[in-house]
């Protein structure tokens, strides 16, 4: 168990990294929407399935969903 | 400032802030060694005196059910500005909004993509109802079972289109399910009051530890919550996915 909450620690602290690194906004949402993911198992493992529902649908589905759309209408306006 | 200056600068404040971040770190209790005294006591006698499995659910929505109810009209004022925000001026028109953006039309999409998105949907509907319905007995409860609610929605978007998003969560239908949702949850409290008791004290009967029906309020708060959140983030989701489409017809005015 300490060898897996270990390893998500360090996968958590790796897609930290990867959604800060990400230059792209649209390609950033996807990363972050991943690292959502990575915290949601790290809750569970530290046994905290509650918040680990919570995490995983805002986190990777609801705050990812409202930053595409705003990034779609901000290009659409710089379209115009 | 120039690019150097910049990176000494960063290089600099990073190096003073992982030294603070790593003195606080030495300072801190071991790994998983827990100090406070209120968990061990509600893990001692939550279940004895409100038969509940689920002690979250035993301080969310029983033994500080009233901070609950503020955090519960938290996302009720953002999901209310939030419309005020992104409602329609007189001089737009809602009805037949059509897509503005090209590669998102129903037709685009696969019919393998399309059945297994609403099978998807109706199974993450089931987990989202079996989520606020057990939040006495299992983890989650009202708040996370309205997410999930919330985003099985979600996937008829994104499995069929705009449309069957609208027709699965009606508007007036999801402003019906947030208000009675947040107002529930106060006139539940105000009932307790009108019982004789302290607002929001559990006064239902407690039933059989485990069974469904048990808990006293702490499922009926429940509902009421799972009402309210699935509710805010289906308007929620409604609100943004309308921005990135644009009126049928453009008004003179």
């Amino acid at each position: 168990m300490i060898a897996l909450q270990a390893m998500a620690f360090l996968l958590v602290a790796a897609g930290g990294t990867a959604v800060a690194l990400t230059r792209d906004p649209t390609r950033q949402v996807l990363v972050l929407a991943l690292y959502g993911l990575l915290l949601s198992v790290l809750f569970v493992l530290l046994q905290a399935p509650d918040v680990a529902l919570s995490e995983l649908a805002v986190g990777s589905a609801a705050l990812p969903l409202i930053l595409l759309v705003a990034l779609a209408k901000v290009r659409g306006r710089e379209h115009e | 400032m120039s690019e150097r200056g910049r990176l000494l600068l960063f290089v600099a404040g990073a190096a003073g802030f992982a030294a603070l971040l790593l003195w606080g770190l030495a300072g801190l209790p071991a790994f998983g060694d827990y100090r406070g005294p209120y968990g061990d006591v509600i893990n001692a006698s939550a279940v004895a005196q409100r038969h509940l499995t689920n002690m979250a659910s035993a301080i969310n929505f029983d033994y500080r059910g009233f901070d609950t109810l503020g955090e519960e009209y938290i996302l009720f004022t953002a999901v209310t500005g939030l419309a005020l925000l992104l409602r329609e001026i007189r001089s737009e028109i809602e009805e037949a909004p059509r897509d503005a953006s090209p590669n998102r039309d129903a037709s685009d999409r696969s019919d393998a993509l399309r059945w297994f998105g609403l099978m998807l949907a109706g199974f993450t509907n089931l987990f989202g109802l079996y989520v606020v319905i057990h939040a006495h007995l299992t983890p989650g409860g009202g708040f996370q079972g309205g997410a999930i609610l919330g985003t099985a929605c979600l996937l008829v978007y994104l499995a069929i289109g705009y449309r069957a998003f609208r027709t699965v969560s009606p508007k007036v239908l999801m402003d019906f399910a947030d208000a009675t949702g947040a107002g529930g949850y106060a006139l539940i409290g105000l009932g307790t009051l009108l019982a004789g008791g302290a607002f929001l004290q559990n006064m239902l009967p407690l039933g059989q530890t485990g069974d469904l029906l048990s808990a006293g309020t702490v499922p009926v708060i429940n509902l009421v919550v799972g009402l309210e959140v699935s509710g805010g983030f289906i308007l929620m989701f409604a609100e943004f996915l309308k921005e990135t489409r644009k009126p049928s017809r453009e008004k003179d005015a």
